[in-house]
């Protein structure tokens, strides 16, 4: 009785759907393009647009960018006084390479790690692999924040690590880590290196063995049969890590904030400043323009290699 | 040319496991391999000559493709050794033994192109340049693959990728070439057509094959000598028609071809001839061999269904042995051969093929009809195990 009234349902909520020329399959499509448009595209065209607006003492802080002039016309003041202003003081530029060395070191550094991490945990019996990359989702579980304020226990001078090497005998005076730049790499690489691990099991973990017998067998010493088998065909799975580590590398905020001396230059402490305490929100916003600009080239990056490795998969 | 020369060639060489003069060029000596308390390979010893096609057949977990894998060095043995030309390879690691394999996956590198794919062995022996890229163009040409040398393997069909493996397989030109199921991806027709061309090619580079294979008509087709193998140990090594005409177990007949297996005891064994009673047959059997047996022991005797025949009249020699009566219960017309499946008065079923000689017989014999079953002495092979 019940499945002719839920047929009728389905059909004139279907009818209903495609008077606005939808499927069900176009509106589990429509679904991510919404969410997009509703958190990156609309944000990111207010921003924008305040980008292009001047500095004002008034609520909100900037001038508006349309107005109705006299006689009902619509006119558009483009101000880029802000992106100038960018290229003039060279704080600018100073904080945007250093942010770039950092997260380019740290990615560095965390690819350097992962690695090994990776493979072993891809070569280590099936059981242990489960409790393994456990592990190394583990420290999610503790907020963000008090893992990057634990660092400062440790890394202070009198704390955990120049404690224990003082003890050890290795040094006499302690180490002078934390506030230096030493302390930031520590703390990007510790906060992301699980984002390179994860990208680079998933394809170590998929890597035929039989292809490093086959090098074996045509001759190729364990450190050849991985250099011209394993490490190319893991290409994948380093490039996807590295940006996942690299792109929330350059604006970090907090890791700096915290560990990082008064002579640490970073992009986004220079965004804060600007909205916080200059409360100069077109400023910060070309600050914040001009940060995407540079990673939309890793994110393009990013994709372009994804669908590589996507139409390899198919094959 | 190089054809006709091995050919000849052939002729008159001595089958190298005949000559006492020769010597082996592997030697598997009381291999077992264990993993935990499976036993994959328990207690093989063979010899295995220069210029040699040999076949390990078996089912799957017969131990075959461990044995493969011993010899080339991805498994160690748990006890025994392994000689290659009179070395002892315990302690040398794959990537130092002369020897290549061809993978059941062929495990073509994906990254690489087919020219890439064949020249990595070359480079890991650093070879000149020049002198790789000649020798890749060679064996190019020997599987008829040059057209294909800038693809990648992704762009091949099973069968190029099959005979890329093959060619980097063998570019090294090692002294020893094994093969791990190498025809098991193809379809039918491809692969009856790549046992010929394995062979020919076989012939050309004069390499020692040793092939692992379930397939026995693969084995049959290509192999110089077989060794049957029955979880972990060899029922029986011998060549093609040795294992075909005289298995040496129960196991080997019935693996090997079809078979008709009758039960029956020893009356009369003298050596020339062993006379068995079988309540099975429905007759005496009378085999012109004589068996290191007991008398009344329990033994088997098997007939190829090939070498019995059946017709409507007595034959005409009836000495009561070796003929049997039985009807017709299903015929299977194959064009050139006919398949019958007869029940004998016994009540045991047996399978006679036959040659269709003439066309269309004026008057075939069919369903339901009473044949007279008989076989000559020599057909029988009488097994103890």
């Amino acid at each position: 009785m019940s499945q002719p009234a839920s047929s009728l349902k389905t059909s004139s909520s279907r009818r209903l759907l495609s008077r606005f020329g939808l499927s069900g399959r176009g509106l589990v499509v429509l679904v991510p393009y919404v969410w997009l448009l509703l958190f990156f595209l609309i944000p990111f065209a207010i921003v924008l647009k305040i980008s292009f607006a001047e500095a004002d003492i008034a609520i909100p802080p900037y001038t508006a960018l349309l107005d109705w002039a006299e006689g009902g016309m619509l006119t558009v003041k483009l101000n880029f006084a802000s992106f100038m202003f960018l290229l003039t003081d060279s704080l600018y530029a100073v904080a945007y390479l250093n942010s770039l060395k950092i997260a380019f070191v740290s990615t560095v550094l965390c690819l350097l790690l992962g690695y090994p991490m990776a493979y072993g945990i891809a070569k280590a019996p099936a059981s242990w692999r489960g409790p393994l990359l456990m592990l190394i989702i583990l420290p999610f579980w503790t907020s963000f924040l008090i893992r990057v304020y634990a660092w400062i226990g440790i890394l202070k001078q009198e704390g955990l690590l120049n404690n224990f090497l003082i003890w050890l005998g290795v040094i006499d005076t302690p180490l002078n880590i934390l506030y230096t730049d030493v302390s930031i790499y520590i703390g990007i690489v510790y906060s992301y290196l699980p984002f390179m691990i994860l990208p680079l099991y998933a394809t170590l973990e998929k890597l035929d063995d039989t292809l490093l017998e086959a090098a074996a067998d045509l001759g190729a010493r364990p450190v050849k049969a991985f250099l011209a088998v394993t490490l190319p065909l893991s290409m994948p799975g380093i490039v996807a890590g590295s940006l996942l580590v690299f792109i929330p590398a350059v604006g970090e905020f907090v890791i700096p904030s915290l560990l990082g001396g008064p002579n640490t230059l970073m992009i986004g402490a220079v965004l804060w400043n600007e909205f916080f305490s200059n409360r100069d929100w077109p400023v910060a916003s070309a600050v914040a323009i001009a940060l995407l600009l540079f990673l939309v080239v890793p994110i393009m990056l990013f994709q372009y290699f994804q669908e590589k490795q996507q139409e390899a998969a198919k094959q | 040319m190089a054809q006709t020369t091995t050919q000849s060639g052939r002729k008159i060489k001595l089958e190298p496991w005949q000559d006492p003069k020769e010597q082996p060029y592997l030697r598997i000596e009381k291999v077992t391999k264990k993993f935990g308390d499976f036993t994959a390979v328990d207690d093989v010893s063979l010899s295995i000559y220069r210029g040699e096609f040999f076949s390990l057949l078996g089912g799957s977990g017969s131990g075959k493709t461990t044995l493969l894998r011993m010899l080339a060095g991805f498994e160690t043995p748990t006890s025994g050794k392994i000689f290659i030309d009179g070395v002892d390879m315990s302690n040398i690691p794959p990537y130092e033994r002369p020897v290549n394999m061809m993978f059941q996956s062929y495990a073509l590198f994906p990254h690489m192109t087919v020219e890439q794919n064949i020249a990595f062995g070359l480079k890991q022996d650093r070879v000149p340049r020049d002198q790789i890229r000649v020798r890749v163009a060679e064996v190019l040409d020997l599987v008829q693959l040059g057209r294909f040398a800038k693809r990648r393997p992704h762009q091949l069909s099973g069968g190029q990728r099959q005979r890329v493996a093959l060619a980097r397989s063998l570019v090294k030109r090692p002294k020893l070439l094994l093969l791990d199921e190498p025809l098991g991806a193809l379809d039918r027709r491809l692969r009856e057509q790549t046992q010929f061309e394995l062979v020919n090619i076989q012939e050309q580079v004069g390499i020692t094959f040793v092939i692992v294979t379930h397939d026995q008509e693969e084995a049959m087709t290509m192999s110089s000598r077989i060794a049957v193998m029955n979880s972990g140990w060899i029922a029986q090594v011998g060549t093609p028609a040795q294992i075909y005409e005289y298995p040496a177990t129960k196991f080997v007949a019935e693996f090997i071809g079809s078979v008709n297996m009758f039960a029956g005891r020893i009356l009369e064994d003298e050596p020339d001839h062993v006379l068995i009673q079988s309540e099975e047959a429905g007759c005496d059997l009378y085999i012109n061999h004589g068996v290191p047996v007991p008398l009344g022991t329990p033994v088997s005797v098997a007939v190829r269904p090939e070498k019995m025949s059946i017709s409507r009249e007595p034959p005409p020699v009836d000495s009561g042995r070796n003929v049997t009566r039985g009807t017709v219960r299903e015929i299977a017309y194959l064009g050139n051969l006919s398949n019958y499946l007869i029940e004998l008065d016994s009540g045991k079923m047996v399978r006679i093929t036959q040659p269709n000689f003439n066309r269309l017989t004026e008057m075939p014999i069919t369903w339901e009809d009473r044949v007279h079953v008989s076989w000559q002495p020599f057909a029988g092979v009488v097994l103890t195990q």
